[in-house]
């Protein structure tokens, strides 16, 4: 369950030249904050998607520094200006070292 | 004999009153160290440095969270988003949590608009605040309170 981690990605049908799409992402994850504790008080050890990032064509878009206090599954959405068919390529960072990715392309109309 | 059992028992109240007394300590000591006001000024002044002015930032989030484990929160900052002048980071953070840390963004040009959704975990009722740094390196905020009704940290 723990390690069924799976990026979600959806953005609009039909993009236009010069639209700016709106991006949603989410990845399931635990997000284990740190602060808990299981059933004999031991402290569950941190472990969170610590960073993130999208680039466009190669080129950087958007990113973000996570800290405990965003939620499990972490939800994100943001906005991309498309003036170009391409894929949009993303990169979750775990606090344990792994790095998923997606990709999306976008093509034109 | 019964100078024995009174023994006992006053034996057996005190190591119970200790037992009790250590609990709550351990109790006392577990619990984090909770965020305040000033140590999330003091974390939005190590990520950008400068007085933000009020303004240009739109924080959406609502009045009232009833779960606290997933609050949905939408910053927007007013910006053209060109090469001249865009946003260029947004950092986010509220003071009421464990550690008043929450996240931190960084847009480019091409986002063609800066706006953020996400979710964030909140302990209890408190203040969330959004520094937004420009291009030209002027500083933005704005700040919300949100009631949360469950904390949304376990425990």
């Amino acid at each position: 369950m723990a390690d069924d981690i799976k990026p979600r990605i959806r953005v609009p049908q039909n993009p236009k030249k010069g639209d700016v799409l709106e991006i949603k992402t989410l990845i399931t994850h635990p997000m284990e904050s740190g602060q808990r504790k299981d059933t004999q008080g031991n402290t569950i050890p941190r472990r969170i998607v610590n960073a993130m990032a999208v680039t466009y064509n190669g080129k950087p878009v958007f990113s973000g520094k996570l800290e405990p206090a965003i939620s499990a599954n972490p939800y994100l959405s943001f906005f991309v200006k498309v003036e170009e068919s391409g894929t949009l390529a993303f990169e979750w960072k775990d606090d344990d070292g792994s790095v998923y990715t997606a990709e999306q392309k976008i093509t034109l109309a | 004999m019964t100078n024995d059992l009174a023994m006992n028992r006053r034996r057996v109240l005190v190591g119970a009153l200790g037992m009790t007394a250590a609990a709550a300590l351990t109790a006392i000591a577990a619990r984090p160290a909770a965020a305040t006001p000033e140590t999330a000024k003091q974390l939005l002044q190590t990520l950008a440095k400068g007085e933000p002015k009020e303004g240009r930032v739109t924080l959406k989030a609502p009045e009232i969270a009833e779960n606290g484990n997933a609050v949905p929160v939408t910053v927007s900052v007013e910006s053209p988003m060109t090469d001249k002048d865009h946003v260029k980071a947004l950092h986010i953070v509220a003071d009421g949590n464990p550690n008043p840390g929450v996240a931190s963004f960084f847009f480019t040009p091409l986002a063609g608009k800066c706006e953020v959704q996400l979710r964030v975990r909140m302990a209890q009722t408190q203040k969330i605040v959004c520094v937004a740094e420009m291009s030209d390196g002027t500083l933005w905020s704005a700040a919300r309170e949100v009631k949360v009704t469950i904390g949304g940290c376990g425990g």
